[in-house]
């Protein structure tokens, strides 16, 4: 049993960790005016005129999708559409940072940058894969700040078991200096490194040229550590390659001393450094890069809007490297809550934030939102390599640490394959291959035909019958419940009446016309893009 | 039309169900091929897990009981001289149709890293290719002028998975994989047959929907949301068209059905059969359970037969219906199994993962058959003459098929990769199988 001291102490932390990941300051409206300011004057400057504000219903079911990959439940929707606060969308937002699916979310992308998969081309191994998973979404989970959390990855040395971060390193497909190098540019600079010249990639490659790697008596352990033995020379010679800063600085390497250090702390203090985040932020929530792609930072791709890179990027050193206060910033901004319905001036805006860009949702996002529904999981395990991989049956897609356990439905909806960190392996494109999955799979309808409650069914048990007996709900009431839990709005009138007119006209005895409501509403485009 | 990334596709590409995915990143050059091929289909049995050579095609009985274990008589095949398990007396009897290669090697023990060398037939590092079938897709699908309305590369009935087996090209050319149970008397083939949804009730969902899809007959004119509307029209003609009925044995004569076997394995073969028949140019059987560590032999003694059963009725199958010359048949695994049985605990006779040296099977599309390419040595442990690399083999197959082996892939950050390695690339090379080839 705990005893008194034990649990004190955990109460201690439990606040301690608490308040780390406090919001220092609540909302940032003036903050959040000024990206509109920054906006709109780059719409009016090209006479494009931006549109509405979206309506409650809209904001409620993209805020969850774009913070937590997660639809609201029935009766998240019915609170939220029944508040009359005037601060309500404000309120949300910050409600949504507190709940543990904001860190799931947010791992999931990062472990697609980090290519966290146990396989090839990665090949972390299972054990690697759940303790680096673990720690990513410990960082965001606590708000770890965002310079902290690059140091911790570039500088870290120690067990790919104990000490997490350290398998950045590992989760190469190559681990000479000049491919680390590369993927550190990608990372942390959304640079790409195949157009630099040889002189540059060498002498950032340098501060990545004493990394040792070495194994140890149990299986798949490795130790990542800084190797004063090793040097770095260009090929055929001994002559030491001088470290070079990509600003063309150049370092002094020292005896003893880890040149990733120096690296790393030139890096976060670098405009590129917070400039790649709040732009990769901007695209993730926004469906387009500032600059774009957003991992395409160099001098002849410049941002749409220079400002707003730059004032999101200064926010972002004056908040301490907080990145839920840009992720604040821009959702609380009119800029993000415009309808993604067009207007007569700006249907062919597709750069300049005039309208909420539609997007297919993520295929983690689109089959976690159907289980959601449905009441139903997924299975997923993996008996290569050992030790197997088995995940719990309730456990959410999102929540997937390794991007070698994967399944057709993902395979089918573009989930990334984590062999290159670049953002563009996720495609979100639909196919004819994914609406023939959705309009017709056997994996599909059985989940429809799993929740009896959502196609309006109950058990009734009379005291004299041994049999309990179906009853059907109203179908007013089963039509608003299915809207609500699969659109997160009510529908219409005209939607009421046209199912109505289905339940009674199909000729379908009532479950198979509610299943087929369900199944339309799965189908809808309403459903499966985030607008 | 223009998608939010600013790339222009055709409404073919959107319709592409040809392409399970949706558009071609990289260059805009044509997938044209450099000059017709005798093959225009290929039909990979994917051996999933590393079957043992020496139990299946390369049989040392010679070597001692540690080695042959239980299999100890291999048996004469219509070609004379060669020899092969003696578990596969009806693979046997069609030697003369297919070319064994003892000689496949690549080192690697480890199967993630060898089913990508195995599959892609590039060697380890730097970007993740594309496997052949995504090739194959990439260079007789919908690039190149395909039009039916089944996907170019089909797999039955998972992905192989291991890696993603279109690498960097992305989703448009990744397998469509069937899911479902081939030997299940109506096999569900996901999006497209489905038990229990009449035609009649078909057409009134499609109804239903269009008057429920409120939202999106407010984006009239969004791409996004018209592309989507294009890739259902796509679906539909799968759906509710006779494409999808090939996927149906049900009319095929019972007595082939019965020499294919009645396994999931023999459906597939017969399925394949039947796809290639359609114009399908890919189409894998993902064959699995042959990662046999322990309990080896019992489990070889059903798996070998189903398995003899199944290939040599497609092979005789494929002949029978004029389609042999123009289908090349592949198979193998990413590796062999140890030569020498481990007979202690905890395996208690199994046998482990082999790459240094084991034995692939190709047939028809110009591939001669009854021939031996190559030699492992006396206990199967050593290449001993002629080293087939998977990019020799594969390159092979690009060649019969028509695709240049030189030909560039299409590729995200627009970087010039080729179809196949070379010793340019620091690559060795065995040379491709000229020595079958006509």
């Amino acid at each position: 049993m705990m005893n008194f001291k034990t649990s004190v102490f955990i109460w201690v932390l439990a606040v301690l960790c608490g308040a780390g990941r406090q919001s220092v300051c609540a909302a940032e409206p003036a903050a959040s005016e000024m990206v509109d300011r920054l906006v709109d004057s780059k719409l009016d400057e090209l006479g494009i005129p931006p549109s509405d504000i979206c309506s409650d219903e809209v904001f409620l079911r993209r805020v969850y999708l774009d913070m937590l990959g997660t639809l609201p439940t029935p009766q998240e929707a019915r609170k939220f559409l029944s508040s009359n606060v005037a601060n309500r969308r404000e309120q949300l937002i910050e409600t949504l940072f507190e709940r543990p699916e904001f860190a799931d979310y947010w791992a999931l992308k990062w472990c697609d940058l980090l290519r966290v998969k146990a396989e090839f081309p990665s090949k972390l191994w299972p054990n690697a894969v759940q303790a680096y998973y673990r720690w990513v979404r410990t960082a965001l989970y606590e708000n770890l700040p965002y310079d902290e959390f690059a140091q911790a990855l570039l500088t870290s040395n120690g067990s790919n078991f104990r000490e997490a971060p350290v398998n950045f390193y590992r989760a190469m497909p190559e681990r000479e200096p000049k491919a680390i190098a590369g993927i550190v540019a990608l990372t942390f600079m959304g640079t790409r490194t195949d157009q630099w010249d040889e002189k540059k990639l060498m002498g950032l490659a340098a501060f990545f040229g004493q990394i040792g790697y070495k194994g140890t008596a149990e299986w798949k352990e490795e130790i990542v550590f800084y190797d004063s033995t090793k040097s770095f020379c260009y090929p055929g010679t001994e002559k030491v390659v001088v470290p070079q800063l990509p600003d063309g600085t150049t370092v002094e390497l020292v005896d003893h001393i880890d040149p990733r250090i120096a690296f790393a702390d030139w890096l976060v203090n670098s405009e590129v450094f917070s400039d790649n985040i709040v732009n990769r932020i901007w695209y993730w929530l926004l469906g387009r890069g500032i600059i774009h792609e957003p991992d395409d930072i160099r001098s002849d791709n410049p941002p749409q809007n220079a400002a707003l890179v730059s004032f999101l990027s200064q926010e972002l050193v004056s908040s301490g490297y907080d990145l839920r206060h840009i992720y604040r910033i821009i959702l609380n901004s009119k800029t993000y809550q415009r309808a993604s319905i067009h207007n007569e001036g700006n249907l062919t805006d597709e750069e300049n934030f005039s309208r909420y860009y539609t997007r297919r949702l993520d295929a983690e996002v689109l089959i976690d939102a159907i289980c959601q529904i449905t009441k139903t999981t997924e299975t997923y395990s993996s008996d290569i390599p050992e030790p197997f991989t088995f995940i719990p049956e309730n456990q959410r897609s999102v929540r997937l640490s390794d991007g070698s356990i994967t399944s057709p439905f993902l395979d089918l909806y573009g989930r990334p394959s984590r062999d290159t960190g670049y953002l563009s392996e996720r495609n979100n494109t639909p196919s004819a291959a994914q609406k023939l999955h959705l309009l017709n799979s056997t994996h599909i309808q059985q989940k429809i035909q799993q929740n009896k409650a959502l196609l309006g069914m109950s058990y009734n048990k009379p005291k004299n019958k041994k049999k309990p007996q179906t009853k059907w709900g109203e179908p007013q009431e089963v039509i608003e419940r299915m809207y609500l839990t699969i659109l997160s709005r009510y529908p219409t009138e005209k939607e009421t009446e046209t199912a109505i007119a289905y339940i009674r006209e199909s000729g379908l005895n009532r479950y198979d016309s509610a299943v087929d409501l369900v199944w339309a509403l799965l189908n809808t485009n309403e459903f499966i893009f985030k607008h | 039309m223009t998608m939010n990334n600013g790339m222009n596709i055709s409404r073919r590409d959107a319709m592409g169900l040809a392409a399970a995915g949706g558009l071609v990143l990289g260059s805009p050059m044509h997938a044209s091929a450099v000059k017709a091929g005798k093959a225009k289909a290929v039909i990979q049995i994917w051996m999933w897990g590393g079957p043992s050579h020496l139990d299946t095609f390369d049989p040392k009985p010679e070597a001692g009981v540690e080695y042959y274990g239980p299999y100890a008589s291999p048996i004469e095949t219509n070609v004379s001289g060669i020899r092969i398990g003696q578990k596969l007396p009806l693979l046997a009897k069609q030697a003369d149709k297919y070319s064994i290669i003892r000689s496949m090697t690549h080192g690697i023990n480890a199967h993630e890293t060898a089913s990508y060398v195995t599959q892609t037939g590039r060697p380890v590092g730097g970007d993740v290719y594309p496997c052949t079938g995504a090739v194959v897709s990439r260079f007789k699908g919908v690039d190149a002028g395909y039009t039916g309305l089944l996907p170019p590369y089909i797999v039955m009935t998972k992905p192989q998975g291991r890696f993603s087996e279109s690498g960097f090209m992305g989703l448009r050319y990744k397998p469509f994989a069937t899911g479902g149970k081939p030997s299940a008397p109506v096999f569900s083939v996901e999006g497209v047959i489905q038990q229990g949804i009449t035609e009649a009730r078909q057409k009134g969902r499609r109804e239903l929907l269009s008057s429920l899809d409120t939202y999106g007959s407010k984006l009239e004119g969004n791409t996004q949301f018209n592309h989507m509307n294009l890739c259902k029209e796509q679906a539909y003609e799968l759906i509710l068209g006779d494409a999808g009925k090939v996927f149906d044995v049900k009319n095929e004569d019972p007595k082939l059905r019965e020499r294919y076997g009645k396994s999931d394995f023999g459906a597939s073969c017969l399925i394949a059969r039947k796809l290639v028949e359609a114009g399908v140019p890919y189409v894998t059987i993902n064959y699995q359970g042959w990662d046999t560590h322990k309990k080896h032999f019992d489990i070889m003694n059903n798996k070998l037969t189903e398995m003899d059963r199944g290939f040599s009725t497609l092979l005789d199958d494929l002949q029978q219906h004029g389609l042999l010359d123009s289908t090349i048949v592949w198979w193998g695994g990413e590796f062999g199994r140890s030569p020498k049985i481990q007979w202690e605990a905890p395996w208690n006779g199994g046998r482990s993962h082999y790459g240094k040296c084991f034995s692939h099977v190709i047939a028809g599309g110009g591939f001669q058959g009854g021939q031996v390419i190559g030699a492992s040595n006396e206990n199967g442990m050593e290449v001993a003459d002629r080293p087939v690399y998977p990019w020799d083999l594969i390159g092979s197959i690009y060649e019969q098929l028509g695709i240049d082996p030189n030909a560039q892939l299409p590729h995200p950050q627009g970087l010039d990769v080729r179809v196949c390695p070379t010793e340019a690339d620091g690559v060795t090379m065995g040379g491709r199988l000229r020595e079958i080839m006509s």
